[in-house]
Order: C-alpha cells, then sequence, then structure tokens
C-alpha cells in the first residue's frame, strides 16, 4: 500500500432500508493521518455510513476499500486485517457491562495476541486507560460506576487497545458537558499526534469540527455532498450546509475555534 | 494476520551500547521481552532510531526494561516521528493502582454481615411495598378512574391465558407420575385403587397450586422484573412520575391484580389436568377401568381439599407478582443489573411460595381441615 493512498475509499455506496433509500451514490476518501469530521442532519446515514466501513451492514451496492483491502471481501484474512488495524468508540461507549474497564481493554488483546503474557497484558490495559486520561484506578471498576464522560474515555482506551492507525469516533462528544466536550477534543487530538492515527469522526459538535477536524464531510441528499477543509466548507453553496455552517450556533463555534488556533 | 514486518532484533556495537532494529510491536510482545531478558548487562545507551515499526506495546517493554534494570530512560534516543508517542506514554506511566480487595477471614466475615443485612433490608422493602400496594389499592377502589382496564386485561391474558397449555401439560405429567409412584407402594398391600385418593388429595390439598404458582414464578415473576426492569433502566419509571402518574397505579396493580384474578383460575385447571393424570394412569397400567375411577372418586373426594387447595392461590399470586414488580423496580441503570434482578425475583418467588405452602400445611393440618 501508498503511503499517499487513501486509507479508507468509498466509491458508489447505496444502502436501502426497505423502500427507503439512506445512500445514494456515496463516494468519499480518508486520507492517511487525518481527522474528518462526518456531518449532517439526523437520519443522513452518518452512522450507517460507518456500520458499512466496518463491515457491520453489507451495502445494497458500492465498493469500499479500508488499508487497502476491499472490506466487503468474505476472507477471513482480509476480515481480521481489518479489525486488528481498526478502533471503534460507539456512542455511549459499548463497554461489556459485566467486565471491569480493564477486563474491557484486555477483550481484543486476549482474542488477537493471546501469546501475550498477563502481566504485560495488564500493563497495556494500564497504560491505554491513563492514556485516554482516566485515573489508574478506573482500571478496577465496572462501567456502572463511571460517569458518561468516563465511559466514552474507557471505550476509548478499548478502541485503542491494538493500537489500530485507523479510529472511527461516533459522536464522541455528544452528552458531555462543554468543558468535559473540549477535553475530549483535546485528547483526540493529542492521541491522533502521538500514535499517528488517522481519525473518521461522526459528530454534530461543531465546536469539535473547528478545533481538530482536518477536512468535513457533509453527508446530505443521500451522498457527500463535499469533503474538504473548513473553510471552504463554509463557503458551499449548498442550501443545507448554509444553514448548518451560518446559523448562530455555528457563528459562536468559528469565533472559539479561531481563538483557540491563535 | 497479515504481518511481513521483520521480527525485532538487537545489535551491540561495543558492550554499552544497544541498537534495536526491526519492527517493535504488540505483534511480536513475546520476541521483545526475550531480546530485552537476555541483552547485556550494564548498558548505558540505547539506539531506538533504526527501527521499523514502533507501538506502544514496544514503547511500553522498554520502560518496564529500564525499570528493571535501573537505566535511565533519557538514555533511549529515538526518531522524531516517535517522540510524540513515546513522551505521551512516559507521561502517564507513573501513576498506578491501588490494590482493592482483601481475601482474608475478617473481609469474609464482613462481606457475610453485609449479605445478612441486604437480606434484612430486601424483606422490609417487600412488607414496605405490601402496604404501599394495598394502600394504592384502597385509593384506586375509592377513584375507580385510576383503575386501568386495558392494561389489566392485557396482563390476565399475558400471564393466565397463554400459560394454560404448559400448567396443563406439566399437571397433567406430575399426576401420571404420582398415580405411578402410590401404585408401586400400594400394589405390596393390594391397595391399587387407593390411588385415586392419593392422586384426589395430593392434587386438590397441595399440587395443583403449588405447581401452578411455581410455574408462574418462573414465568411470569421473571417477566414482570423484566419488563418493569428494562424501563427502569431507561428511566421510563421517572418519566412516568414526572407526567403525573402513579407507576403502581400504571405498572404495579394492573399486574398483581391479574395475577391474582388468574392464578386461581389456572389452580383450577392444574387440578384438572392433575387428576386426568391419574385417571389415564390407572386405566393404562393399574387395570381401574374410567368408570370404576371416576366412581371412586365421586364416593371419596371432598370438598374440603379443593377449597384449601384453592384458599392459597391468591396468596401466592400477590408473592409472585409483588417480588416481580419490586425487583423490576430496584434496577439500576445497567443492562447486568436486569438479569441480575430477574433472577433474584424468581429465586425469592419459588422460596417464599413453598416456605408459606409449608407453614399452611401445618396450619391446616393443627386445624384439622
Amino acid at each position: 500500500m501508498q503511503p499517499d493512498e487513501p486509507i479508507i475509499r468509498v466509491e458508489g455506496l447505496v444502502n436501502r432500508f426497505g423502500e427507503q433509500v439512506v445512500h445514494d451514490g456515496v463516494d468519499l476518501e480518508v486520507r492517511r493521518g487525518e481527522i474528518l469530521g462526518i456531518v449532517g442532519g439526523s437520519g443522513s446515514g452518518k452512522s450507517v455510513l460507518m456500520r458499512s466501513i466496518l463491515g457491520l451492514r453489507r451495502p445494497d451496492a458500492g465498493r469500499i476499500e479500508v488499508l487497502g483491502v476491499d472490506a466487503l471481501s468474505e476472507d477471513e484474512a482480509d476480515r481480521e486485517h481489518i479489525e486488528c488495524n481498526t478502533g471503534v468508540l460507539f456512542q455511549d461507549g459499548a463497554l461489556f457491562s459485566s467486565l471491569t474497564v480493564g477486563e474491557n481493554v484486555q477483550v481484543p488483546l486476549k482474542e488477537h495476541y493471546s501469546e501475550v503474557p498477563d502481566s504485560l497484558r495488564y500493563e497495556l490495559a494500564l497504560l491505554k486507560v491513563k492514556l485516554a486520561g482516566l485515573p489508574a484506578d478506573a482500571i478496577a471498576k465496572l462501567p456502572s460506576q463511571l460517569s458518561g464522560g468516563m465511559r466514552k474515555r474507557a471505550g476509548l482506551a478499548r478502541a485503542l487497545a491494538l493500537d489500530p492507525p485507523l479510529l472511527f469516533l461516533d459522536e464522541p462528544t455528544a452528552g458531555l458537558d462543554p468543558i468535559g466536550a473540549a477535553a475530549f477534543d483535546q485528547l483526540i487530538l493529542t492521541l491522533q499526534q502521538a500514535l499517528g492515527l488517522t481519525v473518521f469522526l461522526i459528530t454534530h459538535d461543531l465546536d469539535t469540527l473547528y478545533a481538530i477536524c482536518d477536512r468535513v464531510a457533509v453527508l446530505a441528499d443521500k451522498r457527500v455532498v463535499i469533503n474538504a477543509p473548513i473553510e471552504e466548507v463554509e463557503r458551499c453553496d449548498h442550501p443545507w450546509v448554509r444553514e448548518y455552517f451560518h446559523g448562530p450556533r455555528a457563528r459562536a463555534a468559528r469565533d472559539a475555534g479561531a481563538g483557540t488556533m491563535a | 494476520m497479515r504481518d511481513e514486518s521483520r521480527p525485532p532484533s538487537l545489535a551491540t556495537d561495543d558492550t554499552a551500547r544497544l541498537r534495536l532494529q526491526g519492527s517493535w510491536t504488540l505483534a511480536h510482545a513475546g520476541e521483545m521481552g526475550e531480546i530485552l531478558r537476555d541483552a547485556p548487562e550494564g548498558v548505558s545507551e540505547v539506539d531506538v532510531r533504526d527501527v521499523d515499526r514502533l507501538d506502544s506495546a514496544g514503547v511500553l517493554q522498554l520502560l518496564r526494561f529500564a525499570r528493571r534494570r535501573c537505566i535511565d530512560f533519557d538514555v533511549f534516543e529515538f526518531r522524531q516521528d516517535h517522540v510524540a508517542l513515546v513522551s505521551a506514554i512516559e507521561d502517564v506511566a507513573d501513576d498506578r493502582p491501588k490494590k482493592k480487595r482483601e481475601y482474608g477471614v475478617s473481609a469474609a466475615l464482613a462481606r457475610l454481615g453485609f449479605a445478612v443485612h441486604d437480606n434484612g433490608k430486601e424483606i422490609l422493602a417487600l412488607i414496605g411495598f405490601l402496604g404501599e400496594n394495598m394502600l394504592k389499592f384502597a385509593r384506586m377502589v375509592t377513584q375507580p378512574r385510576r383503575f386501568r382496564l386495558t392494561a389489566t386485561v392485557y396482563h390476565m391474558e399475558q400471564v393466565g391465558l397463554d400459560a394454560v397449555p404448559l400448567v396443563f401439560l406439566l399437571s397433567y405429567l406430575v399426576g401420571a407420575v404420582i398415580a405411578f409412584l402410590g401404585a408401586n407402594i400400594l400394589r405390596d398391600f393390594g391397595a391399587t385403587i387407593y390411588v385415586v385418593e392419593l392422586v384426589n388429595v395430593a392434587f386438590l390439598r397441595e399440587f395443583g397450586v403449588l405447581l401452578t404458582a411455581i410455574i408462574l414464578a418462573g414465568r411470569t415473576a421473571s417477566a414482570f422484573t423484566a419488563q418493569i426492569g428494562a424501563m427502569q433502566s431507561r428511566e421510563e419509571i421517572d418519566a412516568i412520575r414526572t407526567l403525573g402518574m402513579d407507576p403502581i397505579d400504571l405498572l404495579v396493580l394492573p399486574r398483581v391484580i391479574a395475577l391474582v384474578v388468574m392464578l386461581p383460575l389456572l389452580t383450577f385447571i392444574a387440578m384438572i389436568a392433575g387428576l386426568l393424570g391419574g385417571l389415564t394412569v390407572g386405566a393404562f397400567n393399574l387395570e381401574i377401568p374410567p368408570e370404576a375411577y371416576i366412581g371412586r372418586m365421586e364416593a371419596t373426594i371432598e370438598v374440603r381439599h379443593f377449597l384449601v387447595g384453592l384458599s392459597k392461590a391468591p396468596l401466592f399470586a400477590m408473592v409472585i407478582a409483588l417480588i416481580g414488580c419490586l425487583e423490576g423496580l430496584q434496577v439500576e441503570g445497567t443492562a447486568q443489573s436486569v438479569g441480575e434482578r430477574t433472577t433474584s425475583s424468581v429465586v425469592q418467588s419459588i422460596s417464599l411460595v413453598i416456605i408459606i405452602d409449608a407453614i399452611m400445611a401445618l396450619w391446616f393440618m393443627q386445624m384439622d381441615i
């Protein structure tokens, strides 16, 4: 795989639920090492797009390539290649509720690298928990004993367990208070730089878009209407995009974003 | 997995300088550990610039190696693109969790104490819940608009009508088994015909109601707990409260009323099925023709046994419905909690049904009823 080749390439993706068409010819490229924000109205199929790329849902038509491998292939080795090299943070963390945080992080390690000795596996889990910004004591806690923000951090720790180069985040800041959301944005940025991640980030949060995203892709009218740096997206004259980026909330976020950049 | 990367390796230029090569990644975790264990003593410099790949597992192994050999981590030289990763990991590496759980005798005693205390609280909660329900029921009688007819009928169908085949089948089989067992012993005395009385008394007095209650404890108490628990965990119960409605009126009373009405009816079906089981075994295995069996039944049956059995049904219904609903309301947050509470409601309701049945059997016997 060439270094400048896109890490995810989606071509002509079609997704239908019965009569309802969610995607009709979605084309998308995610470049290596960038944070790509995916925005779109409720029901525009952001999560469906992510689920298609991850192989959780088989699209009705189209091609998807992840890390140079055909994501729709039935081949075990291809699937495992993708599974081992992607981390996913679901909306509410999707932690296994009967396992502690540490055990949650160790699940993928045990599954894919069973030869790693127990003590090292524990150390690795502890490292990931702390990298995700949780205190070390959190490793022995159950998900039910954590707050919403901490659960997301624990979910992030599990997503990072295998050091995947590609990270999927589904609305990471939804339901967090503004301070917690800003801290989570910074955490993603820090980790992205430290671990050299490529991030596919679904969000509704304008602050996140301005603060950390390199490019923004907008899903509207069943396709990606624009995929570009945010300054360019702002100038796009698609009606939904205009309303989204020039509403009252967008202005505040833009000013705040400009503030942190400066 | 597709991994064409070179395995990790180690080169020593002179005695004190290590040069790392290859991939120092999670996929080679075991090899990394071995290489570092076999590394020569007295290392003063470590050059990590020539590695192909380095991930957090690799950095962690190097950190552990440094800690074990008491080498200052500053002597490790990293490539520019690895510096961010290394410093991020170094920043968080020192903080360690405290050991939590203890395993001594005193800890075991403490857990026992907590368990007893919890059980005491459960009993209190159940009694309190009974009182609350009686109060709300009285209020419902004075204000009939609070009665939820649709919900009650729906639950009657769920707990009553839908359980008929199961209750019938199981009671029929147990009736047949009792007839078999009884006949085997009574045959020695030439008193096979007494099987009729055995099955009659057993089913009218005890087994009809007990079997039904146990089946419903497994089937209905668990369903009540799961239904209400799922609502509780998604804050629906809180929503009901904030909308000015009473979850007892809305969720608990319809279920309690439905079960109190349906359990006696199911008990009646169970009694009939059990008697039929006895009749079948009598006809096919004990050479008691059905006419003779029914004639003997008519001659010896007593209505007091039937009343004793049926009198217990509403009580068992209350116990099952109240425990099922109470456990559902006590669910906290997670899916796991719903599962735990469901198990607990089945265990509690079956145990309590059997305990109450035993006490009542003694009482009825002493009272000569």
